[in-house]
């Protein structure tokens, strides 16, 4: 009996490293494993259009899942990012700019920077929300959402707002012209991404925010100003969607009220599935990107295929939200029986 | 190792446990028996592996090697707390009550009468009330667990334990967070539990309540079993040799004579917060100042107000021989002002990550370059930390809720000590740590106070107030009812001060 315990003791500690390396390398092997299985459907998914098209349509959930990363990791939680970029990409189409400045660049430049102080102050009021109003970021975020989404509604009026013509020809390269053979929205996504990585892993804010999301408490006590670095990452959120709704304008040249739906599911899963614990206090930047890269790689490979549906996305995707979250949770598990 | 038991009594015994995780051994052939109706004080440094044992004791663990006999046959105990079944309840330190649910539904977790399929309340509540009453315990059956004391709550657990029939109860350091008031209660509660035949293990650090309430004493040190005494054979000074295994006649420091003349660092005059009404004192360089009095008598709310981390209403507070208006806790640290706290769980470390964080996490700005966090200089500040302050982990990556109480206080304060500051409030300094760390402690306070750092030592511990500080300021509910200097500093005065029997004139 008691050589067993000793056995089960090792097993359980074997299971343990297996796991923490499981843990590090488990996206990036399932994003693997997404990509062979995609090849071998249908050997065009590694064709260079396609993984071109594949990185582009990620890098609205990826740059978006990245500020979420930064919520989530001090703790709270932000399910208005979806209805902002709808009531950004809303306000920057109605620019009326068109007449003083005309259809050139100008304007054009006009609308980003209206984008991402927009972007800026309907994160700051999430943030303020939560930390000064003392109210739980589901909720206010809850309520954000709803508010943001009957704005582009009401600027719709319950229609669709389209995009200038002419503006549309100057705006279009944003996101269809590449350089050094990748399209701008992944130059963009890389971009938040490195940034995003420096900056939570690298500087003394990211590490607050992990301290934040791991207990509120010691962190008031390290001399840690609480409300300001809570509000800064949904600020930095309210920037990503900004720069996320900046290079998708241009993709449809429309805005109306069903832009930008489940966007925050999406971020949050992509968040989740990266390894970036959801009651905070652990967050990894490179998991969050290869989370969404994983997302939208479902997505592709269902177009790609008969075998199943394509109107099985959803169902496939929060498959594989499931599975990465269980997967976790027995490494937890694992983690304290060592402790025991 | 034969191992004497006066068999007929025993209700568990422990044979030749050991036990490791993965490599570490940290239990070496340890063997203890509980009898009926005893109290039985287990008692270790930290570290010494009192906690693993009442674990495989209590089925939470499995012994590597080493029997468990339960009334005389060996067993293997249902692990994770279903041992429950089998009369062992063993109560955690951080107690397991459903916070906003009531002491009734507390009692009968997971095993509510029913009738009709129905909850049968009334008979539920009846059923506590008559635990409730024969423990002498004055809260209603309805009351909310959240709206108890600690002591209260504690005693809702020993009720849940003796409801389900606990015939072995094992506690892990259940006075730690109580007032000497509320132990006395408490070790009533153990007296009458005791004489209905229940069998209780209890770990404490306080050797002088293990004399003052247990039969027999087992001690180990560094996972060995050390010695199993009747306690009337033992002093809290024998016991405190045997699990240090060493003398420890200097347990508090050589006091330096305080310079009287030095200049005052801190000023305080009329302060009024949250909990504490016109508080006034001052603080000289290099002087240990205690703060003493009842658990709730202002002395924390005081430096959590001077140090930002709870508003100021009025007063008027001076640093350096400047005034100062309200601070945050990053302006305070900045000019050197540093608050411990007493609650290292909640308030002072963060348990799931590794040392590195932890140390600097206060001292964060001093790392930062080109901002970004000099991995390097953390590096170095960990292993100096490490050895400055004698901090033991099995491992560097160790997260640090799994060291020990002890070697976290060494922690907590190394983090603290990492902004270098010149005025450190240390709240409880020694709460929950063994003897040896203690004395560690200790002398880093004197150190400290040797090299011109002034040191306030916030302390329910009369002993250590009285064996480190050299001035003392006693408070009752909310206001400073005196300041002791020199032969004043006795236990008697304290409290008499502290009770609200005597009460200077302060200016």
């Amino acid at each position: 009996m008691t050589m067993m315990t000793a056995s089960e003791d090792n097993a359980a500690k074997s299971a343990k490293r297996f796991s923490v390396d499981f843990k590090t390398l488990g996206p990036a092997l399932a994003l693997l494993i997404l990509c062979i299985i995609g090849f071998l459907l249908n050997p065009a998914f590694v064709s260079e259009g396609n993984l071109t098209n594949l990185l582009t349509r990620s890098a609205f959930i990826g740059i978006i899942a990245v500020g979420a990363t930064f919520v989530i990791t001090a703790g709270g939680i932000d399910l208005s990012v979806g209805s902002m970029a709808a009531a950004i990409s809303g306000v920057m189409i109605m620019n009326n700019a068109v007449e003083t400045l005309g259809t050139g660049v100008p304007t054009v430049l006009l609308g980003c920077g209206l984008a991402i102080l927009l972007g800026i102050g309907a994160g700051w009021i999430n943030g303020a929300l939560t930390t000064k109003g003392k109210i739980e970021a589901f909720i206010v975020t809850l309520g954000t959402m709803g508010i943001y989404r009957s704005l582009v509604t009401y600027f719709a009026d319950g229609g669709t707002l389209s995009l200038n013509f002419e503006i549309r020809g100057t705006y279009r390269p944003v996101y269809y012209d590449s350089f050094l053979g990748l399209p701008f929205p992944v130059w963009v996504f890389i971009g938040v991404a490195i940034c995003g990585w420096l900056l939570l892993n690298r500087t003394a804010f990211g590490r607050y925010c992990t301290a934040i999301g791991s207990n509120e408490a010691v962190a008031k006590y390290s001399a840690i100003n609480v409300d300001r670095v809570k509000t800064l990452t949904y600020v930095i959120q309210g920037l990503c969607v900004s720069f996320a709704t900046i290079i998708y304008v241009p993709r449809l040249g429309s805005a109306s009220a069903s832009t930008g739906v489940l966007w925050e599911l999406e971020a949050i899963a992509a968040v989740i599935i990266g390894g970036t614990v959801l009651k905070g206090g652990y967050g990894r930047i490179g998991g969050t990107i290869l989370g969404a890269l994983i997302l939208t790689t479902i997505g592709n490979i269902l177009n790609f295929t008969d075998v199943i549906s394509n109107y099985l996305n959803g169902t496939m995707q929060g498959l594989i939200i499931i599975v990465a979250v269980l997967l976790q949770r027995s490494d937890w598990k694992l983690g304290k029986s060592g402790k025991s | 190792m034969s191992v004497k038991t006066s068999a007929s009594a025993a209700i568990i015994e422990a044979v030749n446990i050991s036990k490791s995780f993965g490599p570490v051994p940290v239990l070496f052939s340890v063997s203890m028996d509980v009898r009926e109706g005893e109290v039985h004080a287990l008692i270790g440094e930290n570290g010494a592996g009192k906690s693993t044992l009442m674990k495989i004791l209590s089925g939470f663990h499995d012994p590597t090697s080493g029997q468990i006999r339960l009334d005389g046959r060996q067993t293997a105990l249902p692990p994770n707390g279903a041992a429950e079944k089998l009369g062992i309840v063993l109560i955690h330190q951080e107690l397991n009550l459903a916070e906003q649910m009531t002491v009734e539904e507390n009692v009968f977790l997971g095993r509510e009468k029913r009738s009709n399929g129905f909850l049968d309340r009334a008979a539920m509540r009846h059923n506590v009330q008559k635990y409730l009453d024969e423990i002498g315990l004055d809260i209603a059956p309805t009351d909310r667990i959240s709206d108890l004391t600690i002591a209260q709550k504690q005693m809702v657990e020993i009720v849940k334990a003796v409801s389900r029939n606990a015939r072995i109860l094992i506690m892990d350091e259940p006075t730690a967070v109580l007032t000497e008031e509320e132990t006395e209660v408490f070790f009533r509660q153990v007296q009458k539990l005791k004489e209905s035949g229940v069998g209780i293990v209890f770990v404490s650090h306080k050797l002088n309540e293990v004399k003052a309430i247990a039969d027999r004493v087992t001690i180990l040190r560094d996972g060995q079993w050390i010695d199993t005494r009747p306690s009337q054979d033992l002093t809290p000074d024998t016991m405190a040799q045997m699990m240090v295994g060493r003398e420890l006649s200097d347990l508090y420091p050589p006091m330096n004579e305080a310079d009287v003349d030095a200049e005052l660092v801190l000023e305080v005059k009329n302060l009024r917060a949250p909990g504490i009404d016109t508080v006034s004192f001052g603080l000289r360089k290099g002087e240990i100042l205690g703060f003493s009095g009842l658990i709730g008598s202002g002395r924390t709310a005081v430096f959590e107000a001077i140090c930002g981390l709870t508003p100021i209403e009025s007063g008027e507070i001076k640093l350096f021989g400047r005034d100062t208006g309200p601070m945050t806790v990053a302006q305070a640290r900045d000019v050197g002002l540093a608050y411990l706290t007493k609650d290292r769980k909640e308030k002072g470390l963060l348990l799931d990550k590794k040392m590195r964080p932890n140390l600097t996490l206060f001292a964060l700005p001093k790392f930062v370059r080109k901002f970004s966090i000099d991995r390097k200089a953390e590096d170095d500040a960990l292993a100096r930390a490490i050895r400055r302050f004698d901090v033991r982990a099995r491992d560097a990556d160790i997260v640090v809720g799994k060291l020990s109480g002890g070697n976290q206080q060494k922690l907590l304060l190394a983090k603290i000590m990492e902004c270098d500051p010149k005025i450190v409030i240390i709240d409880e300094p020694t709460r929950g740590i063994d003897v040896g760390t203690k004395q560690q402690i200790y002398h880093f306070i004197a150190a400290l106070a040797a090299e011109g750092v002034s040191v306030v030592v916030i302390s329910s511990e009369m002993p250590e107030i009285i064996g480190i500080c050299h001035r003392v300021v006693v408070m009752r509910e909310g206001h400073i009812t005196g300041i002791l200097t020199g032969d004043h500093i006795n236990e008697n005065e304290i409290m008499r001060y502290a009770a609200g029997l005597k009460r200077e004139e302060l200016l």
